[in-house]
């Protein structure tokens, strides 16, 4: 079996302390080589394994022929944003885990061949597809992260006249507040973006549903609505000390940082604080984006608290092994009590207890339990909560009839319909905060049904 | 979408109005509600409140204090230029019924958002008094808008220039003790002010209802930045406010928060200033 093909990473000492992307991507020899390693199943497993439906073998055997224009048309059918999934998609947990040769040892690396065709094209000049014939049906979507991107560009090929009504002034959602530019470089959301426009979809910038207009304003322009809004509203822990100076939700660090490139003050006119000692409480992507983010500020020492061990962190291996590796220390089975500041109300420490793990719950995880008389202060000048987020409430609150679970999560069918007809949801907004890809396979689903809903009608 | 300034004006010194032409936040705007704008691309999101609204122009007014980088380059714009974001109307518009007698107290740069309500209260058929304050006469904001919709107006300056020499407080106080019957207490101004008038009316119980200008980024509830505490609660301002009671308020905490970015603020300003005028640093 041929070797997998390893993908050149900046240095960790050096990349510490830029905000450049960390890994560089394969050589076309690479890319090819590894291409080469698949071996072209009947049944591709790995095609079961993604979210959006990519077909994996077919855009991999165009790679081994070199004809890298063809593979990213392949994975263009299904993929309206592959230079995103090939660089922030779980592929360990989905197509390539299920991949055959992963059984025997490493599986391709579908994920870094999809980032390299998708450098490819863009470097080269994107194609815009054949888009069919016009409708003359008008859809709204709301928000313009994967699952609303996903959806626009699925309706805009099938015909349809789309618009999207983003609340930021950047369109792109999480890709564009949330993940870094040493993981997602923005010039490559920016031009995924270009691309969906280039399908024929509006995009109306600075617009906050719920606000400026309605979801029935909307529909009373529109033939159906999707909703896209995310899981925008950031959880605290609710402990002593969370409102104190230094204390940033991850959603408000991560904004500041990648959204209003606070990086740069202050040649950018958002400031951040920049500290010695951070510490962020979470053990998601976020709380690893965070915890690097603040590394490349400056930080002298960064620390990830974690109240689980490191096999229960919901991040990407790669992520915690990237953060290891830039210097970020991890204290595991250790939960925030309470945080702790001085007289002008500035944060100075972060007081934690040890925990333990006893018996799975509900979740299938194992519940930390506090170990009394553990408890124990850590300096911190800045405290980051990545504990997660729920939907923003704006537009369930606004849009009667509109159903929403108790976690205020919209409740939606399999293909996204909610309990408003000619309404449809997909992505974090019902799910809760999950994967970008999931919110695209959401998204994906939805723009059929909205496609069926609007023929019949 | 860059959105059109069609009118630029100082007020008094330092203090601005701008119209700005944005149709579909004028379509729905309230008063009560602020919007939040991004001169160009470098430049930082700050929430401002909407001091009038004319839904046939298709304008929103604002009033704002040059104190920092953002207000300042804000105030060097003219009639003619473009902001490149304006987003609103964000916030919940101001509860306004027929209550009977309303306060409406304006300090600073405050009488500007304290405005609209007055107008609207008085529309609703309440029986308004207001009272504006300033540091100086000169800086004395809006005496005749806010005299229109007024059934009575009281002026106070801090040196005594203008009116009753002293605070907008004693005012209060003074009509409250004298035995009127105030239903409703609507104070906007610097946080030192909110906090005093707070402290007048709490052992009066006349509600009182304060709008809080804490730090914020998006403005629509997704960063947490605007946290406030009231009545032991956190609260987002940008979509649980801006207005909340302000006896549950607690301002020593919106004052350190907004406090925050001060060392920052100032490296920004001073470096503009410099770009701006050449300087020997």
């Amino acid at each position: 079996m041929l070797e997998r093909q390893k993908m050149p990473e900046q240095d960790p000492k050096v990349r510490a302390a830029n905000f450049n992307e960390v890994a560089l991507g394969f050589t076309k020899e690479q890319a090819i080589e590894e291409a080469k390693r698949c071996l072209q199943c009947k049944k591709p497993k790995c095609m079961e394994g993604c979210p959006v439906e990519v077909k994996i073998p077919g855009f991999l055997k165009y790679i081994t022929e070199g004809d890298f224009d063809s593979a990213i048309k392949e994975i263009k059918v299904d993929n309206a944003l592959p230079a995103v999934c090939g660089r922030v998609c779980p592929q360990e947990t989905q197509c390539e885990q299920v991949c055959i040769l992963s059984k025997k040892g490493a599986s391709v690396s579908i994920g870094r061949l999809e980032r390299f065709v998708s450098d490819y094209e863009r470097t080269k000049g994107v194609k815009v597809p054949h888009v069919r014939e016009s409708t003359g049906k008008k859809v709204a979507v709301v928000g313009s992260g994967p699952a609303g991107l996903t959806a626009a560009a699925d309706l805009a090929k099938m015909g349809h006249s789309v618009t999207i009504f983003e609340a930021l002034h950047e369109a792109g959602g999480v890709l564009t507040y949330g993940i870094p530019e040493f993981r997602l470089p923005k010039e490559i959301v920016r031009a995924e973006v270009e691309y969906v426009k280039k399908l024929g979809v509006t995009i109306l910038l600075d617009s906050v549903i719920g606000k400026i207009d309605t979801v029935d304003d909307l529909l009373s322009e529109f033939d159906a609505v999707f909703l896209g809004t995310g899981a925008g509203l950031p959880m605290f822990l609710n402990i002593d000390g969370e409102n104190l100076n230094g204390v940033y939700s991850a959603n408000e660090f991560l904004t500041r940082v990648n959204l209003m490139k606070s990086y740069m003050f202050p040649e950018y006119d958002t400031p951040i604080k920049k500290a010695k000692h951070v510490v962020v409480v979470g053990g998601g992507n976020v709380a690893m984006d965070s915890a690097r983010c603040a590394l490349r500020l400056g930080a002298e020492e960064v620390t990830i608290v974690y109240r689980r061990g490191e096999e229960e962190m919901p991040a990407r291996a790669e992520e915690i092994e990237h953060a290891k590796e830039e210097g970020i220390k991890f204290r595991l089975l250790t939960n925030p009590v309470r945080i702790i500041g001085d007289a002008k109300n500035w944060v100075t420490h972060i007081e934690c207890i040890n925990m333990y793990l006893c018996e799975p719950d509900e979740s299938g995880r194992c519940k930390p339990m506090p170990l009394a008389g553990t408890e124990h202060k850590i300096d911190a000048d800045v405290v980051v909560i990545a504990v997660g987020t729920s939907p923003n409430p704006l537009v369930p609150r606004t849009t009667k009839g509109l159903e929403i679970t108790k976690h205020g999560t919209v409740i939606a069918k399999e293909n996204g319909a909610t309990s408003r007809k000619g309404v449809y949801a997909g992505g974090d907004a019902v799910t809760g905060s999950a994967t970008v890809i999931s919110a695209m396979g959401a998204g994906k689903k939805a723009a059929r049904a909205i496609d069926e809903f609007l023929r019949a009608k | 979408m860059p959105f059109k300034i069609l009118k630029k004006q100082e007020l008094v010194p330092t203090i601005h109005l701008m119209d700005i032409s944005a149709p579909r936040i004028a379509k729905k705007a309230q008063p009560g509600q602020f919007v939040i704008l991004r001169i160009d691309e470098k430049g930082e999101r700050i929430p401002l409140t909407i001091a009038d609204f004319d839904r046939g122009k298709g304008t929103i007014t604002m009033i704002f204090q040059a104190v920092g980088k953002t207000t300042t380059q804000l105030s060097s714009l003219k009639a003619g230029d473009e902001l490149l974001d304006f987003i609103g109307p964000l916030g919940n518009p101001a509860h306004i019924l027929n209550e009977g007698t309303v306060i409406l107290v304006g300090g600073g740069v405050g009488v500007a958002p304290v405005f609209p309500q007055a107008r609207a209260f008085k529309e609703a058929g309440n029986k308004v008094i207001s009272i504006i304050g300033a540091r100086s006469a000169n800086l004395l904001l809006w005496e005749d808008r806010m005299r229109e919709v007024s059934d009575e107006l009281y002026i106070t300056t801090d040196d005594g220039t203008k009116g009753h020499h002293g605070f907008v407080t004693d005012i209060v106080k003074k009509i409250i003790e004298g035995g009127t019957k105030v239903d409703k207490v609507v104070a906007i101004g610097p946080p030192v002010m909110m906090r005093a008038v707070a402290g007048v009316t709490r052992p009066f119980n006349v509600k009182t209802i304060v709008s809080l200008n804490s730090i914020m980024v998006d403005g629509t509830g997704m960063c947490g930045a605007c946290r406030v505490l009231v009545g032991n609660e956190t609260k987002f301002a940008c979509v649980d406010g801006p207005e909340f009671d302000a006896h549950l308020v607690d301002f020593t905490l919106l004052m350190n928060r907004l406090a925050m970015y001060q060392p920052e603020e100032k490296l920004a300003f001073e470096k503009y200033k410099c770009e701006r005028e050449g300087c020997k640093c």
